[in-house]
C-alpha cells in the first residue's frame, strides 16, 4: 500500500521528476534539428514544417507545460535549500502548478 | 466511556519470526476509541499472542508508531474516528523500512545507530567549573534548534521516507533532523565532524525533498526543513570565507 505518498509534496516530487525526465527525452531531439541547419536552409526547413502539424503544436504546449511545472518546481525547491524563508511548501508547490497551466493554457491560446 | 453493538473490522499484518499473514479481529467500537485501543483489546480478548510495543500512551514516548491503513502514525494519539470513516475496516500493520522482529514490533537498532553516525549526540566544550553558557531566546540559531528540537524518537519519518526505503545506508529524517539541532547549539563542540558526517555519501543531500517525514511527524516538526538547512550549511562550508553559522 502507498498511501503515505498521497500527500500534495510527494506527488509534487514525482511531477518534476516526471518533467526533468520528459525535458531530458525532448533535449536531445531539439539539439539534432537545430544542428540541421548546419547542412542547409532546406534540411531545417523540412524539419520545421514538421511543428505545423496540430498534433505536434499540442505537444508544444505540453512541452510548455513541462518547462513551467519544472522550472517553477526547482525555484520551490531552491527556496527550500537556499534560503531562510520558512514559506509553505504545499502553497508553494500548489502555486507553482496553478502557475504553470494558466502558462501552458496562454500558449495554448495563442496556438489555436 | 459509552459502549454498544457495533464493531469494526481490524486487519493485522503478522510476523511469526518465519511467515507473514494476515488475522482479522471484531472489534467493539467506543467512543474516543485510539488505534493502540484496538490493538491492546485484540490482544487481551482475541488474540493474546499479538506482540506490539508502547509505554506512555500520551504521546511522549515513541514507542507505539504503526502503519494505520499504510500511513505510518503514533497508535496512542490516532483516534479510530479520524482513520476509519462509515462501515470502512482498518489495517494495522508494522513500520515500514526497519527489520520486523514479531508482528507490530520492528528492530529499531539502525534507526538508533544511524543518530550516532551522524554524530547525533552533544559533544560538551566546557566542564562542570565553567561558567553557564548565556544563550537568549531570541537568539538567531537558537530559534532555529527548537523548531526541530522536541523529536520524540518515533521512527514514524524513517517509516515515511521513500528515500531511506531506496537506500539502506541514508541516515534518514529523525537522525538528520538530530544534527540540525546541534550544528545550532553553539556549546556543541563537535560541528565540523558533524557536518561531515551528514554531508557523506548517505547523508542529507540524498534527501529528495519529498516531504514524507514533515507530513507525518506526530509532533508537527519539519525534518526536511532541517535536512535542508544542512545542504545549505554544507555549501556554505565549501566557500572561500569558510563555515558559516548559518
Amino acid at each position: 500500500m502507498m498511501k503515505h505518498r498521497s500527500h500534495p509534496l510527494w506527488k509534487a516530487f514525482l511531477l518534476h521528476r516526471i518533467s526533468g525526465l520528459a525535458l531530458a527525452l525532448f533535449l536531445p531531439i531539439h539539439f539534432v534539428i537545430l544542428g540541421l541547419a548546419l547542412e542547409g536552409a532546406s534540411a531545417l526547413n523540412t524539419a520545421l514544417a514538421f511543428s505545423d502539424l496540430p498534433f505536434v503544436k499540442a505537444a508544444e504546449v505540453g512541452l510548455i507545460l513541462l518547462l513551467a511545472i519544472h522550472l517553477l518546481g526547482g525555484i520551490r525547491i531552491l527556496i527550500l535549500e537556499l534560503t531562510h524563508l520558512s514559506w509553505d511548501q504545499q502553497m508553494l508547490s500548489r502555486s507553482a502548478f496553478g502557475l504553470s497551466a494558466i502558462i501552458a493554457t496562454i500558449f495554448l491560446w495563442s496556438a489555436l | 466511556m459509552n459502549s454498544n453493538a457495533k464493531t469494526l473490522t481490524v486487519t493485522v499484518d503478522r510476523f511469526d519470526g518465519d511467515t507473514h499473514y494476515q488475522t482479522t479481529h471484531e472489534v467493539p467500537t467506543r467512543d474516543n476509541q485510539t488505534v493502540l485501543d484496538v490493538v491492546t483489546w485484540i490482544q487481551q480478548h482475541d488474540d493474546p499472542t499479538l506482540a506490539y510495543r508502547f509505554a506512555c500512551r500520551v504521546g511522549m514516548c515513541g514507542s507505539c508508531a504503526m502503519n494505520v491503513n499504510g500511513e505510518p502514525k503514533w497508535s496512542c494519539r490516532t483516534h479510530v474516528s479520524k482513520v476509519v470513516s462509515g462501515d470502512a475496516s482498518l489495517s494495522i500493520a508494522p513500520l515500514r523500512n526497519m527489520p520486523v522482529l514479531r508482528d507490530l514490533s520492528v528492530d529499531m537498532s539502525e534507526f538508533f545507530d544511524k543518530w550516532t553516525q551522524a554524530v547525533g549526540y552533544f559533544v560538551p566544550t566546557k566542564t562542570k567549573d565553567d561558567p553557564l553558557s548565556e544563550i537568549t531566546s531570541d537568539d538567531r540559531a537558537r530559534a532555529k534548534a527548537n523548531q526541530s528540537i522536541e523529536c520524540i524518537n518515533c521512527g514514524i519519518c524513517y517509516s515515511a521516507c521513500d528515500v531511506v526505503a531506496a537506500n539502506d545506508a541514508y541516515l534518514g529524517p529523525a537522525a538528520l533532523n538530530r544534527a540540525w539541532t546541534l550544528m545550532n547549539d553553539e556549546r556543541d563542540g563537535a560541528r565540523q565532524t558533524r557536518l561531515d558526517a551528514v554531508s557523506g555519501d548517505a547523508g542529507c543531500h540524498n534527501c529528495h525533498s519529498q516531504h514524507g517525514c514533515s507530513t507525518y511527524c506526530p509532533n508537527l516538526l519539519a525534518p526536511a526543513s532541517s535536512i535542508a538547512g544542512l545542504k545549505r550549511q554544507t555549501l556554505m562550508n565549501l566557500l572561500p570565507w569558510g563555515p558559516s553559522d548559518d
